[in-house]
């Protein structure tokens, strides 16, 4: 199936050509068994998911790393492209008052109109 | 009522767990660094205000104190963002803390007055005595120039948290009252909406000013001491 479409193994499948060339090891076959460790969380099944979640990089360094591919992934998305808008900031403006909420509930719980207080 | 009212300015904790390092480093996320020649919007119009504020305030200084521009473009970059984002409903303000204000006042202050006794040691000690002043009233107005300099870090912490402190209880009050008054006159209540809104955008106001005055006085003591 890989072949016929005229490319590469390693691009086999048109259109996931990029993520099986980056995800999976470089192999003539695109249908090769990729190792769980490498799957992104998508393309891990249910049963493998606990082996999955176990093999991540627990480590600070690990956490840190997740949090900085996280921060790059969002800024390139929304903010570092040509003609970026206002969406990029508020969404994390957004999150910021919702974080700041759920922080709060505690004491606004308090502040629900009652008919009995 | 009265709990709620200081509440919000309590140390964040988050289960237990204080929070307020994340809190005072999350404005830094607002600010990304710049990393080509032409970049993405966001961070052109950072670049542009900062170097329009640069301009405006170090242009008075001669070479010694413009070696102070980092340090003072960081300081109100981060009291202008972190006053700002406590306009936000429900966020912690870490600058209507005295604490984190007279840790950023005392040393700022400090560094320029050792400055300058360190560089101009006679001119430093002369601003303790203004000129013409009779010969019967200089050990008074000695001893009221030093405390008058004793005095400024104190007065920029205490002016940076009062300020602050000030306006978002006014929010939260007039805010509590307009939510009283619906159910009791639908009038008197739009008037007190009208109040908050002339507030909040006073308070938008309060917040540029607030970090401008203080960079702006720490530049000005520098002045003097270089």
């Amino acid at each position: 199936m890989g072949g016929q479409c005229g490319g590469t193994g390693d691009a086999g499948v048109p259109g996931l050509g990029a993520l099986t060339a980056r995800h999976a090891p470089r192999s003539p076959a695109s249908t090769q068994v990729v190792p769980v460790k490498e799957k992104k969380l998508m393309d891990v099944k249910l049963g493998e998911l606990p082996s999955w979640i176990l093999m991540r990089d627990f480590t600070p360094k690990g956490i840190a790393g997740a949090f900085r591919r996280g921060y790059y992934r969002y800024y390139n998305k929304y903010v570092n492209v040509k003609k970026g808008g206002v969406a990029g900031i508020s969404m994390v403006l957004a999150a910021y008052v919702l974080f700041n909420y759920c922080r709060c509930y505690k004491e606004l719980k308090h502040n629900r109109l009652h008919k009995y207080l | 009522m009265n709990e709620n009212l200081f509440t919000s300015f309590a140390s964040p904790t988050m289960m237990g767990l204080p929070i307020v390092t994340l809190v005072i480093l999350f404005p830094s996320m607002l600010f990304p660094s710049p990393s080509r020649l032409i970049n993405n919007r966001l961070t052109s119009i950072q670049q542009w205000l900062i170097q329009l504020t640069s301009k405006q305030m170090m242009l008075m200084h001669n070479h010694k104190g413009q070696t102070w521009t980092l340090m003072l473009m960081s300081l109100i970059m981060f009291i202008g963002s972190t006053n700002l984002l406590g306009l936000l409903p429900h966020s912690f303000t870490p600058t209507t803390q005295l604490s984190m204000n007279l840790g950023m006042a005392i040393p700022l202050w400090a560094g320029t007055v050792a400055m300058g006794l360190r560089h101009k040691t006679k001119a430093s000690l002369a601003h303790f005595l203004p000129q013409g002043t009779p010969s019967p009233l200089i050990p008074m107005l000695v001893i009221i120039e030093s405390i008058s300099l004793l005095i400024q870090p104190m007065a920029l912490a205490v002016r940076l948290t009062a300020n602050i402190t000030a306006g978002h209880l006014l929010i939260h009050l007039i805010g509590g009252a307009t939510l009283a008054l619906i159910s009791i006159s639908m009038i008197s209540a739009l008037i007190t909406f009208i109040i908050l809104t002339l507030l909040t955008i006073l308070e938008f106001a309060v917040a540029l000013i607030q970090a401008y005055v203080f960079t702006l006085l720490v530049s000005l003591y520098l002045h003097d001491n270089t």
